[in-house]
């Protein structure tokens, strides 16, 4: 029949179209030289990222990007990086990775930015790693504690941010060994690459310590079973690699099943002013005397970056500063200066990049481990390591929701190094002079 | 009467009459004319409006595929996300392990995945009515996702798995861009699909769906297997719910469980009601609503400067009261406008015509 | 045998909250045959104005019964202004309405109260295995359920209310306003959702925190019948107690999947749900 034959005809056709090689074998296309200064011009700088502003993962993080932009606001009312102001822009993504790579191709081919500065979420980065890498877009600062943005053999434009899963597990690990040895330990942590790495940490040091491991799926709040499982095992210490929400969320499943554990909770999730806002109302229902500073008081927790409502210390007073006159009724939270300090240590690179900046300059800027800041432990950058924070501190809530460092910064590797203490020189802001020549 | 030439299969054409082109014929040529439109517009827009346009294809045919099971067969799938889901994994899965598949057979195979699973789906929900098969189909969309926790090593967990397609033949390399191919690509999947759609949906199957939604027992009393038709349907919107999900893994170089929420699934069924039930045009204005009101909400968003709580969700806001206002005032959505228009003007003409 | 027991007493407790979304649902469907996809919304912002007032005025109490009010209010508005022009027109239709309506009052809750969480209190003490406050969810929304269905069977308004809802044209003759019978039905489903709402909210209010609620309460409800308020009662209770036990023996992940098998099964067997009635058609 005709109608067959030309039907083949098109199906021939569309064969040759999509290429009788295998889809995932090579084609030899290469990467894009990086050496272009594209989101440039004489007076701003553009830069994009993607976040999660709404649905339900934007819970906790939404706020991150709020204090970035403050930031920028700041050095841009300042007279800008090396006379250019730096124009944020800011994507929601829902945390669903089909928009990530939407926004993110939107913010590379439709607004050209010059960079992207703290993508945040594994699941989410890890689809446009590939993207922007090839396309040789600087990825600076990701928002993720993921092990894979350090990788400068692959990836040579992205950069970590915060301190990766594992090295935070073995400072985590130690310490527990070193102060709770002989109890018995019990794991609660988020079902993917940040519970896989983080007890990779860990199990370095409590291996045999650990009695019992119990899991949460971030779509299930209930998380009372497992609790109750880390209770009927016995477990004196539990560490919590969650977020924010499943920090408190197990904080209160403890407290509902009669469970006081010590909690030994992960920089993620671990901010006492995110923490506290998140439990304050748990007190008062039918006589209960339960507050949140009797809740989370005796909480561990680990940081690298100085606790917002330490104001002594001079990085603290100068983002507040930035929060107070930008951004006042929005709570000061370590969420927001998370961001701040991203945008800081963003803005420090372009500095570095001189007078015209291009992307292969802000690379080098950032791989040159010259930028010091607010962080209590250095970051990992070098030509060979892109990770970020290297380290951290641990601390310890106080009953009126202050916190105390109990063991100071110490540094480690992701392998099976050992973990050392820190004790570098730590600039200050007035130091590092941003907005000065 | 014919004659037969020493050529049997040449056609003698009886002089008389002009005989049609069988329908097969007139759709792949106007799929043909609409990929060379599609081709056009993608050389004279830029990168991202080609990434927009290829979005607009792979929704196109998985609106399309919901259309002929809720529009035609009158079967509410609040579900479809699913099949995108089945259809984009099995790409991910194949590309990584077996690369030395062409790309074709891996979006056949997707199809394939998706339609299997349509016939299972379409099997269990065959007796089931209205909210029942809703409630249904909206627990496949939320339970079906959740394997990829199950399977974590297999799958990828909730980070999903990330792959890269080439897909352009070595002598394109360098002259024309990889989102454009891409675009080509996605487009003529769709375009071939559809003609298949097209097809079922004029011939007797079409027929046959069509009485089913309006009354199953008259159907089942002239003949029509009602049981085999329901299920039909299912298996036919879910192959191409696969392919455009395995349009959208190829297109964008990962599958993960967050890109196939619910919401995925009741904006799929927003988008047929929009562009227009039950009629294939009206997919197409439903998957360019579904890709193009986003896109302006947002850019509206950042034009009035909202604060941060306001703009982040506005496009939300405003995709729910589009689609309040277009099934309040425009009952047969966007495709009813435009033929509404088009009868007002054929009346107008006409009354010209008659003074 | 411990884990079992918790495992029992936590899924009495959740499937007393499906039940409870369930029945709003249920309600709605029998008054007017439309599955209500914004009743989430409507109770979340019943929810968010309970959180304000109570965080201005310090008592839990009147956000509740501001929360219950609201809600109902927000049902009726619903009714007259969105479901009610659709009235002749298909099931999807409304479907698709009430689709757009839980877009716009999710996104108007995070424009208004933002996308962070906000700590909302428990009615009672939430400690112990089954605390005081399980007992009043699960007291709670037994007593609402027996209230509605003693309204719908022994009142003159539940006699009203019903007739408008199955043979409308009959009812209009012997006088009922059914208009109003399907306004308040609406209403009263809407308060029902508000209760449900503020019971499953604790402990954090975010705009999507009732979403996964609302997806077992809709399978709750197909469970237990669309048509039958009892056997959605029955099937939010047999869901909180399966899905409990999924999570506790099998894994959390498996949740979701463990509501579709439970829905297949029931489903296959009976394509009206345990207790629903099939629909006969004479021919």
């Amino acid at each position: 029949m005709r109608s067959t034959g030309i039907a083949a005809g098109f199906f021939a056709a569309a064969l040759a179209l999509t290429a009788c090689g295998g889809a995932g074998e090579s084609d030899g296309g290469g990467a894009q030289a990086a050496d272009s200064a594209v989101g440039v011009t004489k007076d701003t700088v553009v830069i994009g990222t993607h976040q999660p502003l709404t649905g339900p993962a934007a819970p906790g993080y939404s706020k991150i990007s709020v204090g970035a932009r403050a930031v920028y606001q700041s050095i841009n009312d300042g007279g800008g990086i090396n006379g250019r102001k730096i124009d944020y822009r800011v994507e929601d993504d829902g945390y669903n990775p089909t928009r990530t790579v939407e926004v993110v191709k939107k913010l590379v081919l439709q607004d050209k930015v010059f960079a992207i500065v703290g993508g945040l979420g594994t699941p989410t980065h890890s689809k446009v790693v590939d993207y922007l890498n090839t396309e040789g877009v600087p990825d600076l600062l990701v928002s993720s504690g993921a092990l894979a943005w350090d990788n400068p053999q692959k990836a040579p434009m992205t950069f970590g941010y915060q301190v990766d899963y594992t090295r935070e597990g073995k400072i985590q690990g130690k310490y527990i060994k070193d102060t709770f040895a002989g109890k018995k330990i019990g794991y609660f942590t988020q079902n993917d690459d940040v519970g896989r790495d983080t007890q990779a940490g860990l199990d370095q040091f409590v291996k045999d310590q650990a009695v019992v491991r119990q899991g949460y799926d971030s779509a299930n709040t209930d998380v009372t079973p497992q609790l109750s499982a880390l209770k009927g095992a016995g477990a004196e210490v539990v560490v919590c690699a969650c977020i924010p929400a499943f920090t408190a969320l197990a904080i209160l499943a403890a407290a509902k099943i009669g469970y006081h554990p010590q909690f030994v909770v992960s920089s993620i999730g671990a901010d006492p002013a995110t923490l506290s806002g998140l439990l304050q109302d748990f007190a008062k229902r039918g006589g209960a005397s339960v507050s949140s500073a009797q809740l989370l008081a005796g909480l561990i927790g680990t940081g690298y970056l100085p606790d917002v409502a330490l104001t002594s210390d001079p990085w603290v007073a100068y983002f507040k500063g930035i929060h107070d006159k930008y951004i006042p009724k929005e709570p000061f939270t370590n969420t927001v200066m998370f961001g701040m300090v991203q945008a800081y240590t963003f803005a420090q690179a372009l500095k570095a990049a001189g007078p015209d900046p291009t992307r292969q300059k802000v690379v080098d800027a950032m791989s040159s481990g010259a930028l010091k800041g607010p962080g209590l432990t250095p970051f990992g950058y070098s030509k060979d390591s892109h990770s970020g924070y290297t380290g951290a501190f641990v601390f310890k809530i106080n009953p009126d929701v202050t916190t105390t460092v109990i063991q100071p910064p110490a540094v480690t590797d992701r392998g099976t190094g050992a973990i050392t203490p820190y004790s570098g020189e730590r600039a200050t802001p007035d130091q590092v002079n941003l907005l000065g020549k | 009467m014919t004659v037969r030439t020493s050529l049997p299969e040449t056609r003698v054409k009886a002089p008389e009459r002009k005989r049609a082109l069988p329908p097969l014929l007139v759709h792949l040529l106007a799929a043909l004319g609409a990929f060379a439109v599609i081709v056009v517009l993608t050389l004279v827009t830029d990168e991202f409006t080609n990434l927009r346009i290829a979005t607009i294809g792979y929704y196109l045919i998985a609106v399309a595929g919901l259309t002929l099971l809720t529009g035609l067969t009158g079967q509410v799938s609040l579900g479809h996300g699913a099949f995108m889901f089945i259809g984009a994994y099995t790409v991910a899965l194949l590309v990584r392990r077996v690369p030395s598949f062409p790309l074709w057979a891996d979006l056949l195979l997707a199809s394939a995945a998706g339609g299997l699973a349509g016939l299972l789906a379409g099997a269990a929900a065959a007796r089931l009515r209205g909210p029942y098969l809703a409630g249904a189909t909206l627990a496949l969309a939320v339970g079906l996702p959740a394997l990829t926790r199950r399977f974590p090593d297999f799958l990828g967990g909730s980070n999903g798995l990330n792959f890269t397609v080439h897909s352009r033949p070595s002598g394109v390399v360098g002259v024309i861009p990889e989102l454009r191919w891409q675009t080509w690509i996605v487009w003529l999947s769709v375009l071939l699909a559809l003609v298949l759609v097209v097809n079922i949906v004029r011939g007797r199957l079409g027929r046959d769906f069509r009485a089913v939604r309006d009354d199953e027992v008259a159907a089942s009393l002239s003949g029509i297997a009602v049981g085999r038709t329901k299920i039909l349907a299912f298996l036919v919107s879910a192959v191409c719910g696969g392919l455009a999900g395995g349009l959208q893994a190829f297109l964008l170089g990962t599958a993960a469980p967050g890109s196939f929420t619910p919401a995925l699934s009741l904006s799929l069924l927003a988008a047929v009601v929009l562009g227009g039930l039950g009629s294939l045009w009206g997919a197409l204005w439903g998957a360019v609503a579904l890709v193009y009101f986003q896109a302006w909400s947002e850019d509206l968003a950042d034009v009035l400067h909202f604060n941060t709580d306001v703009a982040n969700n506005l496009p939300l806001a405003v995709y729910g009261v589009i689609l309040i206002v277009v099934v309040l005032a425009f009952p047969r959505g966007i495709q009813g406008g435009f033929q509404w228009l088009r009868a007002r003007l054929k009346s107008s003409r006409r009354a010209e015509g008659e003074r | 045998m411990q884990d079992f027991f918790d495992l029992t007493l936590g899924g009495i407790s959740a499937g007393a909250v499906y039940a409870a979304l369930g029945l709003a649902l249920v309600i709605i469907y029998r008054a007017t045959r439309v599955v209500n996809f914004a009743q989430p919304a409507l109770a979340l912002i019943s929810t968010y104005l309970a959180y304000s007032v109570t965080k201005a005025t310090g008592s839990y109490w009147l956000g509740f019964a501001v929360a219950i009010v609201a809600g109902t209010v927000l049902g009726v508005a619903t009714e007259r202004l969105l479901i009610r022009p659709l009235r002749h027109r298909s099931e999807l239709s409304a479907i698709i309405v009430t689709l757009g309506l839980l877009m716009v009052l999710q996104a108007v809750a995070g424009m208004i109260w933002s996308n962070e969480p906000l700590a909302f209190p428990y009615a009672f003490d939430f400690r112990g295995r089954f605390s005081a406050n399980d007992l009043f969810v699960v007291l709670v929304v037994l007593a609402i359920a027996a209230l509605v269905l003693v309204v719908f069977k022994y009142t003159p308004l539940g006699l009203r209310m019903r007739a408008a809802a199955f043979a409308p044209e009959v009812a209009r003759t012997l006088g009922v306003r059914v208009g109003l019978m399907l306004t308040v039905g609406w209403g009263l489903a809407a308060g029902v959702g508000s209760l449900a709402g503020l019971l499953a909210t604790p402990p954090f209010l975010f705009p999507n925190v009732l979403d996964g609620v609302f997806v077992y309460a809709l399978t709750a409800a197909v469970v237990g019948g669309l048509d039958n308020p009892l056997g959605t009662i029955a099937g939010g209770f047999v869901l909180g107690l399966g899905l409990s036990y999924v999570s506790g023996y099998l894994g959390p992940e498996l949740v979701t999947i463990a509501a579709l098998a439970i829905l297949v099964v029931v489903l296959t067997v009976r394509p009206s749900g345990l207790f629903g009635r099939a629909k006969v058609r004479r021919v």
